[in-house]
């Protein structure tokens, strides 16, 4: 500590702080406008200048910038500094109207002055956020923010002296300057010159209340803004995982909880039309065509699709009604096609499926090897982390066919050619063993079967790795040397777990993982990001067909704990998973399906099948907000409340298990999806007493000994994350610090041999698709789709395609292009990138032109999860 | 003539002497060359009158590398051309000054950086540099010795404050010229964050020199308060206008005047420092030496060695005009006294040249130069403020004259 004096007080000072840092922390109250970072001080308002004394001269500095020295003299106040503060205000207040922090200070110095009329450009169009040039006064918190804080680097200055403003890009839109739309220059601002365009005409109280997020697996806290039953704005909450960061989704993506097509009443399907019906009937009339079609084909002739956008309790009770009052294990849920391979391919070994590391420790990995994830689209929160984490010094390897935003990140981009994954990763591990780069003393010590990896891996030799992926031998070499070196971290995402060898992809990684050590440690790790807000709770639930809740085995031994606990018996024989479930209600082996927020109408293989096997069931029912795509085809749907309307959890990536809190209440008459199964089990013959979810969450924490510990008075500030064994537990950041969860405590290496993907490009269908998620849309669309201001930054479909391909076949950007496989057709727009060349690329969001259309229901033999990223096309224009 | 010789080519350079001050001070110890410089008690010339030798001390006492040497021939000082002259006259003096300062703090690496109004210059500089890296006096092993060194010319793109050393290093950074907040000074974290010596090239041009002689002789030539020879740019009402090479402290203002032969016209005010960033003052300061020491006693600074000579036909509220519009041009918009006050200054000055200056004007006006003064977050702002402050308090009484 070091001594210093303000304003005659002796103050005790940390070397390092800034002037403004002491004195705030000793209660003397500085003014300051620009300040947005405090290890990064702008310095631009001029407001928080102070006085130092020395012995030969005077000097006044800025105290955002100006470190504290012993002995220091500091006048915080001296009547010239007032003079020019309240002369720097003044003219503030004649060029600008003021709001906000602004205002504040204006009426704390006096100062009423006439404004004059300076004429300012407004900034081109866009769908949300609004800008008033006369209101800002050019701090630039704004451009720090959208540059060092996000990365996104899109407000710039332009101009000088009095003209210097803040424009996007060259003065283009927002959209064309490549906005992110986080919203965060609107927290940044200090005058209110940047607001959210629902938060203009906002007049009166607002009342916040903070949940999570109801979009992509980062499991942000998002506090809500809510005047009556209206969400008026959001913003990030500084507390949550997102540490105040936003995206696009999560800022604006709300609106489609207040849409006009959100579902208010129950409907039957009556001669081919709906009509509106009373939650009794509905119920009532569910029940008993369930309970007609299990005593007419048996227990197993009905499944169900539970639902990740659901919440624990849900997925819980979704699970438990269709095991215990139906009577079958035919449950499962969208995580079959996301990440089923990962809990098998990382449950083989490490003996657990899931993210091993957390999302703040990957702010100390050295290195990133992100392989399949486009993160900054489909995990935005965690993509704007890597980029900071690049900026500040963190190497990144990407390993992706298309030209993804991080790939200008990186350091090395392997563009490897779909499907060809398990022969990089072993290509990288060969690399590794030549040149003795492994963490030996790791793998003697906490692994076995290294000596069947060396075998496998022996064969791969970068030659030969380049002649399968087409990535260049000297990249591989790079990339494993990079890798093998550093505290390493991977990230992965669909693209590695979408395909035939999904679990031999996993595995891979998790190998290489065990490989150089880099497992159970800060900032390494395999870190699989979830795609949706609790596809990782809805798995820990046991919205599975083969597990229980807490992802015990049907055989297990725990299972008749199970048993014990519910009361009830369990049926043993192991369910059907989503496409299996499809395949046989095809052939009429599956009569009834309850599916609760899902849209497998669009979201699965091969749509066309996928539709005709619901039109074969006898009866179909859908729980949803939204009369989705498959709603349509049902016999009964029931509206649902959203996760905005409700209470219960979500368990996010990093296996964080975190509390809803209901922001507005359902509308109409809209049912937490809870209430609705415990509705329909008691109309089957159960005796559910279950009054909220917190009920749900008591039983659930005696089932799933991984979540014993959690109690939602514990979670009330941030979530706990699992396994957390007892109420004293603090939850685990970190797993496999000591040992693996296997029987021997052993990791065990999987090493797998490359097998080709199930389609392949020939001279009929020459092109690789490979499909994903956008940055403005999500799933199927049916909430992003709601929304116009989402429509307009993403209106429709396109096929990415390389400028090679695109001068072969004629096309030009914006062309309508038919895109065809061998099951069926599409027409989208083309555009043109710098995807790899026999690549395309198209987002399955849109119905209309469903890229699942094309793709094939070939499934990965030990998880079942479908090959949506490889199929072979063909391309013409329209 | 010690800076103003006329050494055109290498040759030319090489035969009176040149570079022989590299080849004595690559033999001695890098600190040694260091503590000549400082012993010799040269000062910055391109205006703020730092120390040069504590410069090079700081820059060389710093572990971080690499390290980088910048001369700053950026000279945008309305009424300033003695860099231009230099340059044109001797240009070889400044290169060996800038060798010698890189060998000194440990640089491998230099830039010129120079305004694109004197790209004429900057072609003969470019071919300067190639010169004598084919003749060994730059790239890999200078002169046989263990010490290599690269120059690189940038060439600047138009604006004022780029002549400010932290604007200047963003330029060369290829970003847009905002100065930087001090501290870190540059010696500390400059160009790319790393340790930069950044002078004048009139400072470079008096390292030669001081070597050469040795610090005692090159003290000596001046007073014991103001060392070593300076270049003055003398401009305005004067018959012979020009760049005139003086020993400090030895000639006083009227002296220097007077070399230019004379007065054009009855004397009224002498501007002092700068054509735009300078004090107006008035006749008492015909005798006052040009020397440092003497000019801050008296409350201002030399600058960069301007003297403007107003006679008694210039209107002082016009001047003062011309100069707030040259602020309100060039303030880069970064901060907000400088901003919103340069704009403000020239608006009130125009309302009172209409002839509609009141009282609360001039209040006003002192206002704003008070916050420029205090709050501006780099010299630009500051020295916005030096010319109606100083012009205020010698010609206060003309000045009011239109104020009702």
């Amino acid at each position: 500590m070091i001594t210093i004096t303000i304003n005659g007080k002796s103050i005790a000072a940390n070397p390092g702080e800034t002037i403004l840092q002491a004195a705030r922390r000793n209660g003397v109250e500085i003014p300051a406008l620009c300040l947005m970072m405090e290890d990064r001080p702008i310095g631009s308002c001029g407001l928080c200048v102070v006085k130092i004394l020395r012995e030969d001269r005077t000097s006044y500095v800025r105290a955002c910038t100006t470190k504290v020295e012993d002995g220091m003299l500091i006048e915080t106040h001296p009547p010239e500094i007032e003079e020019a503060r309240k002369t720097i205000l003044e003219l503030l207040a004649e060029e600008h109207e003021v709001g906000g922090e602004l205002q504040a200070l204006l009426d704390r110095y006096g100062i009423n002055v006439e404004r004059r009329e300076v004429i300012r450009e407004e900034w081109p169009e866009n769908p949300f956020i609004f800008f008033n040039p006369k209101a800002c006064i050019s701090c630039f918190r704004c451009v720090q923010t959208c540059g060092e804080i996000k990365e996104n680097h899109v407000l710039v200055r332009r101009g000088r002296g009095a003209r210097i403003e803040i424009v996007a890009g060259v003065n283009d839109s927002l959209k064309d300057a490549g906005c992110a739309f986080c919203g965060a220059c609107i927290d940044a601002c200090p005058t209110g010159a940047l607001i959210e365009k629902t938060a203009i005409r906002a007049k009166g109280p607002l009342k916040k209340v903070t949940t999570i997020c109801p979009y992509c697996g980062v499991g942000c806290a998002i506090d809500y803004f809510v005047q009556g039953n209206r969400i008026v704005y959001a913003r990030g909450n500084p507390e949550g995982v997102n540490r105040g960061d936003d995206c696009l989704k999560g800022r604006f993506g709300w609106e489609f909880v207040h849409s006009e097509e959100r579902l208010k009443r129950p409907l039957i399907k009556r001669d081919g039309k709906f009509v509106e019906v009373s939650w009794d009937e509905a119920l009532d009339y569910v029940a008993q065509r369930l309970r007609e079609i299990r005593e007419k084909y048996g227990a197993d002739s009905i499944a169900g699709l539970s639902s990740a956008k659901c919440t624990n309790e849900e997925n819980y009770l979704f699970q438990k009604f269709m095991r215990t009052v139906i009577g079958t294990n035919n449950v499962d849920h969208c995580a079959r096609l996301c990440h089923a391979s990962t809990v098998v391919g990382l449950f083989k070994v490490f003996g657990s499926g899931a993210m091993t590391n957390s999302i703040e420790d990957l702010m100390t990995s050295e290195v990133f090897f992100v392989i399949g994830s486009n993160t900054t689209h489909a995990h935005p929160v965690i993509g704007t982390l890597i980029k900071r984490a690049v900026k500040r010094g963190a190497k990144l390897i990407v390993a992706d066919p298309r030209n993804i935003e991080l790939a200008r990140y990186a350091t090395i981009h392997l563009r490897h050619r779909p499907g060809t994954d398990v022969a990089l990763i072993n290509g990288m591990m060969h690399v590794i063993v030549k040149y003795r780069l492994a963490d030996y003393k790791f793998v003697e010590e906490r692994t076995e079967g290294f000596e069947k990896l060396k075998e496998v891996v022996e064969k791969y030799t970068p030659e030969r790795v380049e002649r399968i992926t087409g990535v260049p031998r000297d990249d591989i070499i790079r990339a494993a040397i990079l890798y093998a070196t550093h505290r390493s971290a991977i990230i992965y995402a669909m693209g590695i777990t979408q395909h035939t060898s999904g679990t031999a992809n996993v595995a891979s990684l998790a190998n290489l993982a065990l490989l150089t050590g880099n497992v159970g440690k800060e900032g390494s790790g395999v870190n699989p990001l979830r795609g949706q807000n609790n596809v990782q709770g809805a798995g820990d639930m046991g919205a599975l067909p083969n597990l229980l809740p807490g992802y015990v085995r049907l055989d297990a031994p725990y299972a008749d704990e199970i048993e014990r606990i519910w009361g009830t018996k369990i049926p043993r024989e192991p369910g059907l998973t989503v496409v299996e479930m499809m395949h046989a209600a095809l052939k009429g082996k599956i009569k009834a399906m309850y599916i609760m927020g899902e849209n497998p109408a669009v979201s699965d293989p091969d749509r066309s099948r996928v539709i005709e096997s619901l039109k074969n069931l006898e009866f179909l029912v859908v729980q949803d907000l939204f009369l989705s795509e498959t709603a349509q085809l049902a016999d009964v749907v029931l509206p649902a409340a959203s996760s905005l309307e409700k209470e219960g959890t979500f368990t996010n990536t990093e296996r964080r298990v975190q509390l809803l809190r209901r922001v507005i209440e359902p509308v109409g008459e809209a049912k937490p999806d809870w209430w609705i199964i415990t509705q329909l089990a008691n109309r089957m013959g159960a005796s559910w007493s279950y009054g909220s979810p917190k009920d749900i969450f008591e039983e659930i924490r005696k089932v799933v000994p991984q979540y014993r510990g959690i109690t939602y008075k514990r979670i009330e500030k941030l979530g706990i994350q699992w396994p957390c064994t007892d109420e004293e537990h603090p939850g685990t950041p970190i797993l496999h610090v000591d040992r693996f969860p296997t029987p021997t405590g052993l990791a065990r290496f999987a090493p797998y041999e490359y097998k080709p993907p199930a389609e392949e490009s020939d001279e009929e269908y020459p092109y690789i698709l490979t499909t994903g998620r956008t940055y403005e849309h999500f799933h199927t669309g049916t909430l992003t789709r709601k929304m116009e201001g989402f429509n307009e930054l993403m209106p429709e479909a396109f096929v990415e395609i390389s400028s090679d391909d695109a001068e072969k076949l004629g096309i030009k950007n914006g062309d309508c292009v038919v895109v065809e496989s061998r099951r069926g057709a599409i027409r989208v727009k083309a555009k043109i990138s710098k995807i790899k060349k026999g690549v395309v690329f198209i987002p399955f969001h849109f119905a209309e032109s469903a890229a699942n259309t094309l793709t094939l229901d070939a499934l990965d033999p030990e998880a079942k999860i479908p090959e949506l990223k490889v199929a072979a096309v063909r391309l013409k224009r329209c | 003539m010690m800076l103003l010789r006329d050494a055109k080519t290498l040759d030319a350079y090489v035969s009176s002497g040149g570079f022989s001050s590299l080849k004595k001070a690559l033999r001695m110890k890098q600190s040694e060359v260091i503590k000549e410089i400082s012993v010799s008690g040269l000062v910055g010339r391109g205006g703020a009158e730092f120390p040069t030798g504590l410069k090079m001390k700081f820059v060389a006492q710093n572990l971080s590398t690499p390290k980088y040497v910048i001369a700053n021939a950026d000279e945008g000082e309305p009424g300033t051309f003695k860099d231009r002259v230099l340059m044109e006259r001797n240009p070889y003096q400044i290169l060996e000054g800038m060798i010698i300062a890189a060998y000194a703090v440990g640089a491998r690496k230099g830039f010129f950086y120079i305004r694109h109004e004197y790209r004429k210059i900057a072609r003969e500089i470019e071919k300067e540099i190639d010169e004598l890296y084919s003749e060994g006096y730059l790239g890999s092993n200078i002169l046989g010795s263990k010490f290599s060194f690269d120059i690189e010319l940038v060439i600047g793109a138009g604006s004022y404050v780029c002549g400010e050393e932290t604007a200047l290093m963003e330029s060369i950074e290829g970003k847009r010229g905002f100065p930087r907040i001090k501290p870190p000074y540059p010696a500390q974290r400059g160009l790319w964050g790393k340790p930069t010596l950044i002078n004048n090239v009139e400072t470079l041009a008096n390292l030669p020199l001081i070597i050469e002689l040795g610090s005692k002789r090159y003290t000596e030539l001046g007073t014991h308060l103001c060392p070593g020879p300076k270049l003055f740019s003398v401009s305005g009402f004067v018959k012979n206008p020009g760049v005139y090479e003086e020993i400090l402290g030895k000639i006083t203002v009227r002296e220097l005047i007077e070399r230019a032969g004379g007065a054009e016209g009855n004397l009224k005010a002498i501007m002092i420092g700068g054509g735009a960033a300078g004090y107006i003052v008035d006749k008492s300061f015909l005798s006052m030496p040009l020397c440092y020491h003497h000019a801050r006693e008296r409350g201002i600074f030399l600058g960069t060695g301007d003297i403007i000579v107003l006679n008694d036909e210039v209107n002082l509220w016009k001047v003062l005009l011309q100069i707030a519009k040259f602020f309100e041009h060039e303030s880069c918009g970064q901060c907000f006294p400088c901003r919103y006050g340069t704009k403000r200054m020239r608006e009130l000055i125009e309302k009172i040249l209409r002839g509609e200056g009141k009282r609360r004007d001039i209040e006003r006006l002192d206002a704003i130069a008070n916050a420029l003064k205090i709050a501006s977050l780099c010299p630009l702002g500051s020295s916005a403020a030096l010319a109606y402050e100083s012009a205020m308090e010698y010609h206060r009484d003309e000045l009011m004259e239109v104020i009702s």
